[in-house]
């Protein structure tokens, strides 16, 4: 039996080998979270609109990327962007590009449903109102399906904080990797992929109890 | 020239007919009430008249323009006719207050506070000033319908269209909204309103129009209509109506 | 790059020299070989690894319905902590941390491994969508199997669980299509499936977008049967005058 050991896991070993990653994992969250809401609102606008030219590939794009595993889709995407763009590019500035583009299509699901939830009454009462498409989504329905699915798009957001680890697959240093490169250097690596472990479950949990309590208080407010 | 104005409107939702060759006019300060069994297509009519329903034949003027003419600017044009929904349909995210002043500010173009100080002369108006910070989920049905005519009185309008404005209300809701709709009337708005609401309508209706079956089967000055409606359908519908 | 060069499939994955009929012969293995196996790996994992999700998915999710506190706190203890790691940090922890600190697993296959870390991350999807099942029947259900007399588990077999189960066959098809795309984080552990075979075979020929494509297509390929199945015991099982059943 293996005695377990974290002794080595100083402050200064934690902020040269995990911080890093840790941020960049974070970071990537975030910009991930960020720039795939606003594209899968404009995919799901696209989908919802009543010209086939604007729902045929919205929704191809969107069958597409939900039916490829992830990581198979960080490999294409880390191919394919430096021949796309003529140079190579890092690893994490691919894994950024792809999980905006990959995450529009979940949030892009979750933004539809939204703007159906909508009685269709409010668009009519926006353009009633004299308010044109653009004014009527921008004012009226897209601040209420944004609200309504608040839980749904950071339940989203949770998976892909978990998902950010498969940059693995191109090497990109994340809290994973950071780990993982100490647990290499002091030999200790069974330690280090259960403190990774603890540190991912405590921040998925803390984040899935704050959408609970959120929920909680829409669904009094409703 | 009439205020609004359909010929021969025709609509089709697939291959089903919801409207059938209606034509009829509003003039400048007059009060139409339509009326007929659900079903019969008056809410459809009524939406064409702001082309929120588009419709496939016929023609549709309001103030002189064409409503059917795809060069015209729907927008622009629905900024100045009030329309007031069954279900109300204020904004459930804004307060009382910026649920009048946004379509002030973004169609019209007003400043922020020359909207709220419209929206809250209004609100006075519909007797709701102590509501103006609330939000819609708060009111109760009838306050909420008060506040949607504000709402639509905020845009100075030429005319008011009102679809079925207390048939979502609670019975002892009705007559606070019709109140107001009564005073609008006698203020002379040029107004068209379907509604079962036949006391409103002897009150303050220039004309009755019947529908049934996605025609227009009446359309005679009030005192007409209640005398002795011409057609068989007319006739139930009223008696139905009236004694329940 | 500018040309399709399909033909890498017909190479010996050795010295690289294009074999007739791109299946090899006697020891020698084609990539075209190579991509089948992987495939036949990635079809075993996850249809393994669903066994253990709908097994432990179910039980745990029929728990954190009972009246017992204890059985509900296990069960969500287990969707928790399943739920809040991520798979590929799972997987890990199933073949670098479980088999030091459990010496009696040093000796299992990796491949088990990655079926158990696989199937209990899934499990705690379907735990969800089970209690949720099992919630979404009117409680009368379940007071009227009492009532009768059966015994809870009686209830549960006879009266609960036959609807709930038809109820949650949609949200289990989309976990068993998600398990098929999931079981590509297998390459981390070096189990021979699609995605190690498209890093490996892609760096050995340069042709990563005919290797990508083909191993795409038959992730593709993968979920789209698997979603056929689930359909087929759908429409098997569907109870007539139920919302969506037959006549």
């Amino acid at each position: 039996m293996l005695t377990l050991d974290f002794g080595f896991l100083t402050p200064a070993v934690v902020s040269s080998y995990v911080l890093k990653g840790f941020v960049f994992s974070l970071q990537l969250t975030l910009i991930a979270m960020l720039g795939g809401i606003a594209l899968g609102t404009v995919l799901a606008l696209m989908r919802l609109s009543s010209k086939s030219w604007l729902t045929l590939p919205a929704a191809a794009y969107v069958n597409t990327m939900r039916s490829i595993p992830l990581v198979m889709v960080i490999l294409w995407f880390f191919l394919l962007i430096p021949l796309i763009i003529g140079r190579p590019l890092g690893a994490e500035m691919s894994a950024i590009i792809t999980f905006t583009l990959f995450e529009a299509a979940y949030y892009s699901e979750i933004m539809r449903a939204g703007i159906q939830s909508i009685p269709r009454g409010q668009v009519a009462a926006g353009y009633a109102l004299g308010m044109r498409y653009g004014q009527t989504m921008r004012l009226i329905v897209l601040p209420q399906a944004f609200r309504n699915m608040l839980p749904v798009l950071l339940t989203q957001t949770i998976i892909l904080f978990q998902d950010t680890s498969l940059v693995y697959a191109i090497g990109a240093y994340d809290l994973l990797k950071g780990f993982e490169v100490a647990g290499k250097n002091f030999n200790r690596p069974v330690e280090t992929y259960l403190v990774a472990a603890v540190l991912y479950f405590i921040t998925s949990f803390s984040l899935s109890m704050l959408v609970r309590k959120l929920q909680q208080r829409i669904a009094i407010i409703r | 020239m009439p205020m609004i104005e359909m010929k021969n409107v025709s609509k089709w939702y697939g291959a089903f007919q919801v409207l059938t060759e209606c034509s009829t006019q509003v003039e400048k300060g007059e009060v139409i009430v339509v009326c007929g069994p659900s079903g019969s297509g008056k809410s459809t009519l009524i939406k064409c008249v702001n082309g929120l329903e588009p419709f496939q034949q016929g023609e549709v003027r309001v103030n002189g323009i064409s409503v059917g003419d795809p060069k015209t600017d729907l927008p622009k044009l629905r900024a100045h006719v009030g329309m007031v929904f069954q279900h109300f349909e204020l904004f459930p995210h804004m307060s009382i207050t910026e649920n009048l002043a946004i379509a002030q500010v973004k169609v019209l173009g007003r400043g922020k506070d020359e909207a709220r100080e419209r929206g809250l002369k209004l609100l006075d108006r519909v007797g709701l000033r102590s509501q103006a910070d609330k939000f819609p989920g708060q009111l109760s049905g009838g306050q909420q319908q008060r506040v949607a005519i504000a709402r639509a009185l905020s845009m100075d309008p030429i005319c008011m269209l009102f679809d079925e404005p207390t048939s979502a209300l609670d019975p002892e809701m009705i007559n606070e909204v019709l109140d107001v709709m009564v005073e609008l009337a006698q203020e002379g708005m040029t107004m068209m309103v379907v509604t079962h609401e036949m006391g409103f309508a002897r009150k303050v209706a220039h004309r009755v129009v019947f529908m049934d079956q996605g025609r227009i089967v009446e359309d005679d000055k009030k005192e007409a209509f209640f005398g002795s409606p011409r057609s068989e359908r007319a006739q139930q519908f009223l008696s139905k109506i009236l004694h329940h | 790059m500018s040309t399709w060069d399909w033909q890498v499939f017909c190479k010996d994955t050795i010295d690289g020299e294009i074999v007739p009929r791109c299946f090899g012969g006697a020891g020698d293995i084609t990539y075209l070989d190579w991509l089948l196996s992987a495939w036949g790996w990635t079809l075993s994992v996850s249809l393994l690894a669903l066994l253990v999700a709908l097994a432990f998915g179910s039980l745990m999710g029929i728990l954190r319905t009972t009246p017992h506190r204890g059985l509900v706190l296990l069960g969500n203890a287990w969707t928790e902590l399943f739920r809040n790691i991520p798979l590929l940090v799972q997987i890990f922890l199933w073949y670098h941390v479980v088999p030091a600190l459990i010496p009696p697993l040093r000796g299992v296959p990796s491949f088990i491994l990655v079926v158990l870390g696989l199937g209990l991350f899934t499990s705690a999807r379907v735990s969800e969508q089970v209690k949720a099942g099992i919630q979404s029947l009117p409680r009368g259900q379940r007071m009227a199997g009492l009532a009768l007399g059966f015994t809870l588990p009686q209830t549960y077999r006879h009266v609960i669980l036959p609807m709930a189960f038809r109820i949650v066959i949609p949200p289990l098809t989309s976990e068993a299509m998600n398990i098929v795309k999931n079981s590509a984080v297998a390459f981390a552990v070096s189990i021979s499936e699609l995605t190690l075979f498209a890093l490996q075979a892609q760096e050995e020929t340069a042709r990563g977008i005919e290797i990508y494509l083909a191993v795409t297509g038959l992730y593709f390929i993968s979920a789209f049967a698997i979603n056929r199945a689930f359909h087929f015991v759908e429409q098997r099982v569907r109870v007539p005058g139920m919302i969506g059943g037959g006549h």
